[in-house]
């Protein structure tokens, strides 16, 4: 850290493109420029998706039609359900930061595929358009919630069909994404880069990737099985026809139930990144935290039906799946003790980075926990479609891998545009941030517990006082949002100049220019120490 | 890689894998003429398993790759297994 700080900002890849204009970033095979063409689509996508939040939660503020009907309401949670989950937080980390960081830190130049990278991008952003155009065309936006359930999916006359080729397509993209990226981690590491000094963001970014190539093409069937029970009525899920309902809740879920573990991998990883940087000391448990982002890989793949309990599936079903799950409780108490311990002791820096990886910890470990009442099959029938589950994933994956992203921006966007944003009101906007986010969701934990179910438009009365609490927690938390968004955007485009490492890293993406010249490095890097070996990295 | 590649399979070959999947074909047809009890969908699992491995194995030459695009086809069907054993579980007992 002992460099002079630079008045003006070298342009680095910037400068650099094969085409003039926009076209130099929509044909690039640039792993940064793909980064970020990623990475604004899903910030659009994103508030897009908080915007009809808030608008649900609007709706929610007093019992009976506040703003919509019932059926618009219907579209509104299916809409912000879908965006979140396929166009936000799937891709969120590995497609946008995976892909701005993950070749740097290994010392590549690029990713193993570029034009299949590029592909990619443009396979999501087709399946993006595709999704948006359902809400136009054909019988109206599909109500279905995100889990597209048989019966009703398969007879609505909302246009669920080219929802499903949305969802299909964008799945490709995640499958090629990860193709790439096991390539790129098996093949491109730079010379002295062994596998036990990868950083721990790639090692969860190795894990995801697996999960991406094993598990995605369920959905691609899936989708593909509604479809033509739409188009020709194939009969599979009807049981008049003798198919089975309960096999789409199976298929659904087999893909589902690994994608979250998808959302949250590589939030896990960018934690396991931070921390050690910001407590400078080394990560604690290396060795274990890799392998605890392997067993969630697998063992994860194993629970899908505990979303099912109270679907009429058999009885031995529920019990070998609740045990299942249990399991996989382990490993990521695992992750959350080294995390722990490496802050432990450490000389700690309070910067926004930290900030958020620290309130990914607290609503992780909150949401983890409440997940255990859900995953106990004798707990979970009771509040199984009520407001605790809302309460639940919004902890684990907006309070998770939603502040995981945030840290992300936080930590590497400076190092991409070379400028850094306003740390006093990035921590305002934490904080902020933060209250809103409990208000908002506790509530719903609460009300769930009274017994107020899922995706309704209406509640009783008795409700209205929490109801309303959490609408103003909504409110507090977009404010929050904006004020994260503008100051860091401002930041990174009008902000200061800082040099190349601003954090004190040791890992590779740290060791080149700011914002990184096209092909990366120079000279090819030799990398001699372990990923947060301060000492050794003559930083400490 | 190359060698594998210059591996010609004889027209023969390709002819007798013919001749023993539609022998299998009708076989399946056969079998279908009769009611084995449970045994029914073991034997009809069974036949179609046979013919798809020896789609694989010569019409699409996985015999003559090298072990890693071997090891990743059974991993994938190892993986299939899993998921629908697990089902089973569901599916048997209820
Ligand atoms: C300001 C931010 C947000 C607000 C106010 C909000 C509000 C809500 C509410 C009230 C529901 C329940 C609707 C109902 O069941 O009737 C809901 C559902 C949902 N939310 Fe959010 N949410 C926000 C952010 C997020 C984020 C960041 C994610 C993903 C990471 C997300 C994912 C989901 C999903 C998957 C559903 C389920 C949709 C369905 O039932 O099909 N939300 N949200």
């Amino acid at each position: 850290m002992s460099e002079t700080t630079p008045t003006a900002v070298d342009r680095g890849f910037f400068g650099e493109a094969n085409y003039p204009g926009i076209l130099g970033w929509i044909f690039s095979t640039d792993h940064k420029r793909i980064g970020l063409l990623y990475f604004w689509c899903i910030v659009v996508f994103f508030s897009v998706g908080v915007l009809l939040g808030l608008l649900i939660r609007l709706e929610l503020f007093a019992p009976g039609e506040t703003i919509m009907t019932a059926q618009t309401y219907n579209a509104a949670f299916t809409l912000h359900g879908v965006i979140m989950i396929f166009l936000f937080i799937i891709p969120g980390i590995p497609a946008a930061f995976g892909n701005l960081i993950m070749p740097i830190q290994l010392g590549a130049r690029d990713v193993a595929f570029p034009k299949l990278n590029l592909m990619s991008w443009w396979l999501y952003v087709i399946g993006a358009a595709l999704a948006l155009t359902s809400l136009f065309t054909g019988g109206g936006p599909p109500d279905t919630g995100w889990t597209f359930y048989v019966p009703f999916s398969a007879q609505t006359s909302t246009n669920v069909s080219l929802a499903a080729v949305a969802v299909f397509i964008l799945g490709f993209s995640s499958i090629l994404t990860g193709l790439n990226f096991v390539t790129t981690i098996h093949r491109l590491r730079a010379e002295g880069m062994t596998w036990m000094r990868i950083p721990l963001f790639t090692w969860s970014l190795y894990a995801t990737a697996w999960i991406q190539i094993l598990a995605t093409p369920v959905i691609g069937i899936t989708v593909a099985l509604l479809f033509v029970e739409r188009i020709v009525g194939t009969g599979l899920f009807d049981p008049t026809q003798g198919g089975d309902p309960i096999m789409f809740q199976h298929l659904f879920w087999i893909y589902s139930h690994p994608a979250v573990y998808i959302m949250i991998l590589p939030g896990m990883g960018v934690v396991s990144d931070i921390i050690p940087v910001f407590a400078r000391k080394p990560a604690f448990g290396y060795k274990a935290i890799v392998v605890s982002s392997l067993a969630i890989a697998f063992a994860g793949s194993l629970v899908w039906a505990h979303h099912m309990y109270t679907s009429g599936m058999s009885d031995m079903a529920v019990l070998v799946f609740s045990f299942l799950t249990f399991i996989v409780a382990i490993p990521s108490a695992i992750k959350v003790f080294n995390w722990l311990a490496t802050l432990y002791q450490g000389s700690i820096l309070l910067d926004p980075p930290l900030l958020y990886a620290l309130s990914f910890i607290l609503l992780f470990t909150i949401g983890g926990l409440t997940g255990l009442v859900l995953g106990a099959a004798a707990t979970d029938v009771h509040v199984h479609d009520t407001y605790f589950v809302v309460g639940h994933f919004h902890f684990v994956m907006f309070g998770g891998t939603g502040m995981a992203f945030f840290a992300a921006m936080h930590y590497w966007l400076p190092k991409i545009y070379g400028r850094m944003y306003d740390k006093v009101v990035a921590t305002v906007a934490w904080g902020v941030i933060l209250i809103g986010f409990c208000v908002l969701y506790i509530s719903m934990k609460v009300v769930g517990m009274q017994g107020m179910p899922r995706r309704y438009y209406d509640y009783i009365p008795e409700f209205t006082g929490i109801n309303q609490l959490a609408t103003v927690g909504s409110w507090i938390l977009a404010f929050g949002l904006l004020l994260m968004f503008v100051n860091l955007f401002r930041g990174i485009f009008k902000g200061e100049p800082f040099g190349s490492n601003p954090w004190g890293g040791a890992t590779l993406e740290w060791q080149v220019p700011s914002p990184p010249p096209t092909e990366n490095f120079d000279d090819d890097p030799v990398v001699t120490h372990g990923p947060y070996d301060y000492k050794k990295a003559g930083i400490l | 890689m190359t060698e594998e590649h210059a591996h010609l399979v004889p027209y023969k070959t390709f002819l007798l894998i013919w001749v023993a999947l539609l022998v299998l074909t009708v076989i399946t047809v056969a079998a279908a003429q009769f009611d084995f009890g449970a045994l029914n969908i073991w034997i009809a699992l069974g036949i179609a398993t046979l013919k798809s491995s020896l789609v694989v194995a010569i019409f699409m030459h996985m015999k003559y790759e090298q072990w890693l695009f071997k090891l990743a086809l059974l991993a994938a069907l190892a993986i299939l297994a899993i998921f629908i054993g697990l089902t089973f579980f569901d599916v048997l007992y209820r």
